[in-house]
């Protein structure tokens, strides 16, 4: 007789039938016709045909069908072989969540309104010559820094956003000279970064010695080929694109080829133009593009851009550029889809990559704060957005407020936990949930309501598509699965 | 236990601890050195019928030819009852690793050290001696088994000692990890602070229940995961290995999955070929994989941890046999008197960077697609 025991000793079951396994906290959603997606509390993903979840549910899953051992493995059942399902669960859990803990990281200064551009689509940007009109002043500035260094996250990032920051080029700099200074002086300093967003249209040496004397990095905005870009972002001149494209190459060349990120902008006008836009990045030398809808705010809605198209066409859109993108990546460049990352690292990985718009609790307020040209402190860049259209819900304070009255502004922390996916209505039953977000502004914004009624939203159909066509793609392509392993993990 | 040496002058005071390894006194036994714990003859000549004199108090041992390696400063364990002698130490070695005990927990399908069930404490009492004795600048050293850990509190004493004596020496440790279950036991370990030290942990598969049947024992699974847990909880170093076969290849790539999901903070994660020894001679059937079948698994085993960040070696698996693409990740680690290569191996323009055979998998199994790059 054998010294070993055969794997049947190993597997047998209890006799009881009722006592099989026990079901951990797990979601489902079909996927297509004949398959399901279910998720557990982690996030973690496994597909299911129909019987096979029918009877996983009914607790008559047989312990030898192969979607048995993933399910276990995967902590959707626990069973007398196993018990761990819920300690791994718990500290994936709470790795997604480590960030909360830190409090806020993100500090937005707007430094100014003013900009020399004059998109139809901006949110906020003046044309005036009026610099006290509509910039911020220094005793606003170092209020922000205060409070900016009042966090309990060790590493804060400061944005400098406009307008056009760089018309208020004197306050970035004082800012940037006295938060690392003021910095120094704290009994445990923070891990301090600069970043500007900026069309780079009036960038000059003295601005480029600065911003390399500091490692700042730079956020431009790039919306595709020239003709589409121009058309979208009128300056005088009609020469955006030309000083844009000239601003990233001597950003490249002074700052570093890493220090510049684009952002585009979708129009009716790039609708047909995706793989145009894609082809205009990769030519610029960029790893990625963050294909973006517009958002319903601002001068969008009041030109009547926001509604030139509808989301089934947006995510056409998506939906192209995304598999033209892929078959880049099969042709053996290295390029990837901002948007698409982001999710795949709430997929694939237990960490949360921070993007505002997909955290639940909702990254307004805990992700980043905007302190206004104005003095006042908005939960988000959103937020002030909605404010600038008159609707001062997400409006948390001013900079003379202290950090602890901004942080229990009760509206705020009632948008926070009204809007909370995991309890939810609808969300909380919904498969996708450890993948998206909380958006209180934007269904506020919608629907006047924080949590946001989800079978009339536009944040929940779209994001709901990009879930499902993710999981579609790597089910159904060994090679794309590989792709967006990647993707998660270099976010 | 002796140390080896070839110094003839030796002090007297110093002799009973050493073995004299000397080649000149073969055929005539009148002047060996007194005073030697042992001499250790390396040509088997006349001496053979010798007997030992009366005022000769060394054991006088011949040494069989395999032991041509031994040299200066080697640490040797002598049994004069069985007249046999075991290596304990080789100085010339990076890795020299120091079995504890042969009891075991765990009864693998593919053990290369078929645990035994026997009284081995004494070997636990001369690791601490061995400690004391081996050169400082020994750059690593390992403890193994068997399943050390079930010393239990002596386990952890041993750990620091070692500490105290070799504290320039790096130190690995193979455990099976279930003792660690134990949160108490974890602390205890990390307590020592070792500032050196690793723990190499084997998971199987991220199937219960095959873990449990490869290392024959139920339960295995959630207290080896558990001990993992508390031990990354208190900051020790741990490497995961998992060993490639036919149990564990039909889950090798989920296993890696699992791994970099739930246990990316482990610090180390090694794929390891067979050895053609122990236990596995008497399973091959159910165990052997040709590693160019399962080139492709291994391949995206490899891409999963590595994608998710993770350091991975692959050992034990010769370069032709395996894909290019993860050529980064293959080793060469195999203890250098194991390690062999084939008359194929012969001309192979890659063979320097070739990790090659145990003796073992020459002598009984190995791929059939071995094939000389040129």
């Amino acid at each position: 007789m054998s010294k070993f025991q055969p794997v049947a000793f190993y597997s047998k079951q209890p006799e009881s039938a009722s006592a099989q396994y026990q079901l951990l906290p797990f979601r489902f959603t079909q996927l297509d016709g004949s398959r399901y997606v279910a998720t557990n509390i982690a996030g973690e993903y496994t597909i299911l045909d129909h019987p096979t979840l029918q009877a996983f549910v009914d607790h008559k899953l047989p312990a030898t069908d192969p979607a048995y051992v993933t399910l276990r493995a995967r902590h959707f059942l626990s069973d007398i072989h196993s018990q761990m399902g819920p300690d791994f669960l718990a500290i994936k859990v709470r790795t997604r969540h480590e960030r909360l803990a830190q409090w806020t990281g993100l500090h937005i200064f707007v430094l100014t309104l003013r900009c020399e551009h004059s998109c139809p689509y901006c949110q906020v940007s003046r044309q005036s010559e009026d610099k006290g009109a509509f910039d911020m002043s220094q005793r606003h500035a170092e209020r922000g820094i205060t409070l900016a260094l009042s966090s309990p996250n060790p590493n804060i990032k400061i944005e400098f956003q406009g307008g056009e920051s760089f018309l208020n080029f004197d306050m970035m700099k004082f800012i940037v000279e006295t938060a690392i200074a003021w910095n120094a002086k704290l009994p445990q300093p923070k891990n301090l970064s600069f970043v500007a967003a900026t069309n780079l249209a009036i960038i000059t040496e003295e601005m480029l010695e600065f911003c390399s004397a500091y490692g700042m990095d730079i956020s431009t905005s790039l919306d595709g080929p020239k003709d589409l870009h121009n058309k979208n972002r009128p300056r005088p001149g009609k020469d955006s694109y030309e000083r844009t494209i000239a601003g990233i190459d001597l950003v490249r060349k002074r700052l570093g080829r890493d220090k510049v990120n684009a952002l585009m902008t979708t129009t009716l006008a790039s609708l047909p133009q995706v793989t145009d836009i894609v082809d205009e990045y990769l030519a610029q030398g960029f790893k990625g593009i963050f294909l973006r809808p517009l958002s319903p705010y601002g001068f969008a809605i009041k030109t009547k851009f926001f509604r030139a198209y509808n989301a089934e066409q947006w995510l056409k859109f998506y939906d192209d550029g995304l598999d033209y993108i892929i078959e880049l990546n099969r042709r053996g460049v290295d390029f990837r889809e901002h948007y698409a990352s982001t999710i795949l690292t709430k997929m694939l990985t237990s960490q949360d990559p921070g993007y505002v718009d997909l955290m639940s609790p909702a990254g307004i307020g805990l992700g980043a704060v905007i302190y206004n040209y104005d003095g006042t402190v908005y939960a988000s860049d959103e937020a002030r957005m909605l404010a600038e259209m008159g609707d001062t819900t997400f409006k948390l304070g001013t900079v003379e407020d202290s950090f602890e009255t901004l942080f229990t502004n009760d509206t705020f922390l009632t948008a926070l936990e009204d809007s909370f996916a995991y309890s939810s209505p609808q969300c909380n039953d919904c498969a996708f949930e450890p993948w998206c977000g909380a958006d209180p502004v934007f269904h506020w914004g919608q629907q006047q309501d924080f949590a946001g009624r989800k079978w009339e939203s536009e944040f929940c159909h779209r994001n709901m598509h990009i879930f499902r066509g993710l999981v579609s793609r790597m089910e159904n392509d060994p090679f794309v699965k590989n792709l967006f392993a990647q993707w998660a993990n270099r976010c | 236990m002796l140390q080896v040496t070839e110094n003839l002058k030796l002090p007297h005071a110093l002799r009973s601890k050493y073995a004299l390894l000397t080649s000149q006194v073969a055929d005539r036994p009148a002047i060996i050195p007194e005073g030697f714990g042992a001499v250790l003859l390396r040509k088997a000549g006349i001496l053979q019928s010798t007997e030992k004199g009366e005022d000769q108090k060394s054991g006088i041992y011949l040494l069989p030819e395999d032991y041509g390696y031994l040299a200066e400063g080697d640490i040797v364990r002598l049994s004069p009852r069985t007249e046999q002698m075991s290596v304990v130490f080789r100085r010339g070695t990076p890795n020299n690793s120091i079995l504890l005990t042969e009891r075991c927990n765990h009864y693998c399908l593919m053990c290369s050290q078929p645990p035994k069930n026997s009284d081995d404490g004494w070997l636990l009492e001369e690791a601490f001696e061995l400690i004391r004795i081996l050169p400082g600048d020994t750059e690593n050293i390992g403890f193994t088994g068997g399943e050390p850990t079930l010393y239990g509190d002596d386990f952890i004493s041993l750990i620091a000692a070692t500490k105290a004596n070799l504290p320039n020496t790096s130190l690995d440790v193979l455990s099976n990890g279930r003792s660690f279950a134990n949160e108490e036991f974890a602390k205890k370990l990390a307590a020592v602070a070792h500032p050196n030290f690793q723990i190499g942990i084997p998971l199987y598969s991220d199937d219960p229940v095959t873990h449990d049947y490869v290392v024959q024992s139920k339960g295995a699974y959630d207290e080896t995961l558990q001990g993992i847990l508390n031990l990354k909880r208190f900051g020790v170093r741990v490497e995961i290995r998992v060993v490639i076969h036919q149990q564990t290849l039909p889950r090798l790539v989920q296993t890696c999955e699992f791994i970099s999901r739930n246990l990316l903070f482990v610090d180390h994660v090694a794929l390891m070929g067979l050895e053609i020894t122990g236990f596995t001679r008497a399973n091959l059937d159910i165990l052997w994989a040709d590693p160019h079948h399962y080139r492709n698994t291994l391949s995206q085993a490899v891409y999963v941890l590595r994608t998710a960040g993770m350091n991975v070696s692959v050992y034990n698996h010769q370069l032709c046999v395996v894909n290019k693409d993860i050529e980064n990740e293959c080793r060469k680690a195999i203890s250098d008197w194991k390690n062999e290569y084939l008359p194929a191996c012969d001309g192979c323009t890659e063979k320097a960077k070739c990790g090659g055979f145990f003796s073992t998998q020459i002598m009984y199994k190995h791929s059939e697609h071995i094939k000389p790059f040129n």
